[in-house]
């Protein structure tokens, strides 16, 4: 479940691939949290295109990139959300906490 | 009602078993010819009462999960997801959104997606013996389908 981090300016975007469930999030999250606390971005962008799964433990990888953004004063945006990752998303309110787009 | 077809797993409390289930539940369904909507609710709600078996029935220890699926002439599937582990104290406050037990690794909203995603969710457990969840879901007969 490879993360692939491309930076430009100030912005870092991580592109998740893969199925997202318990198994892989901590390994997921780690490299999350690696990757914010090297480069400190002002703005993170996460690119979902190549998640073929989530379940709620999507969910806690991103809240957790969320409070790490926000410990840092960053801004985080989700993009390119599958259907099956966005539903998930949807139903658990995450939009309410997170900018989907 | 009687059940048309019937499948049992009983699988180790590892992990790597949620995607195993995940595709057996898949695998089954696919006999209802189901679009790939309702496949992905079916493996979504399925992953999450996998992974809660995983994460809280068994907590220091490995253990047995049996996944159990039914499928009726209505076109209705039924999946359980059975443990024999440490039991749910609370069910409903296990239910309650947000809810977790389980870390920051948990986000709390497990059984809230399985209620979205199901036409049917069943939470019995008993301290000390285990829990076992029962979800239901229709599957829209396609048009020209064959009864």
């Amino acid at each position: 479940m490879p993360i692939t981090v491309t930076r430009r300016d100030d912005a870092l975007t991580i592109a998740l691939s893969g199925e997202i469930d318990h198994h892989g999030a901590r390994t997921m999250m780690e490299q999350l949290d690696d990757a914010i606390a090297q480069r400190l971005p002002a703005r993170l962008v996460l690119d979902l295109s190549g998640v073929n799964f989530m379940d709620s433990s999507g969910i806690a990888v991103l809240l957790r990139a969320k409070r790490q953004m926000d410990h840092t004063g960053g801004q985080l945006r989700v993009t390119a959300i599958p259907t099956q990752a966005r539903r998930v998303l949807d139903a658990a309110g995450v939009g309410r906490l997170i900018t989907l787009e | 009602m009687k059940a048309i077809d019937q499948v049992n797993v009983t699988f180790t409390s590892r992990s790597a078993n949620e995607g195993f289930a995940r595709a057996c539940a898949a695998c089954f369904a696919a006999q209802l010819d189901p679009t790939l909507d309702e496949v992905a609710d079916v493996k979504t709600a399925v992953s999450e009462a996998v992974t809660n078996a995983i994460v809280h029935a068994y907590p220091d220890r490995l253990g047995k999960i049996t996944l159990r699926l039914r499928l009726y002439e209505n076109n209705e599937l039924e999946i359980q997801v059975k443990d024999s582990g440490v039991g749910i104290p609370d069910v409903d406050q296990a239910r309650t959104p947000l809810f977790t037990t389980g870390g920051e690794e948990r986000s709390g909203m497990g059984f809230t997606i399985m209620e979205s995603f199901m036409d049917g969710l069943k939470v019995r457990s008993q301290p000390g013996k285990g829990t076992t969840v029962t979800m239901r879901k229709r599957i829209a007969r396609r048009a020209g389908a064959p009864k």
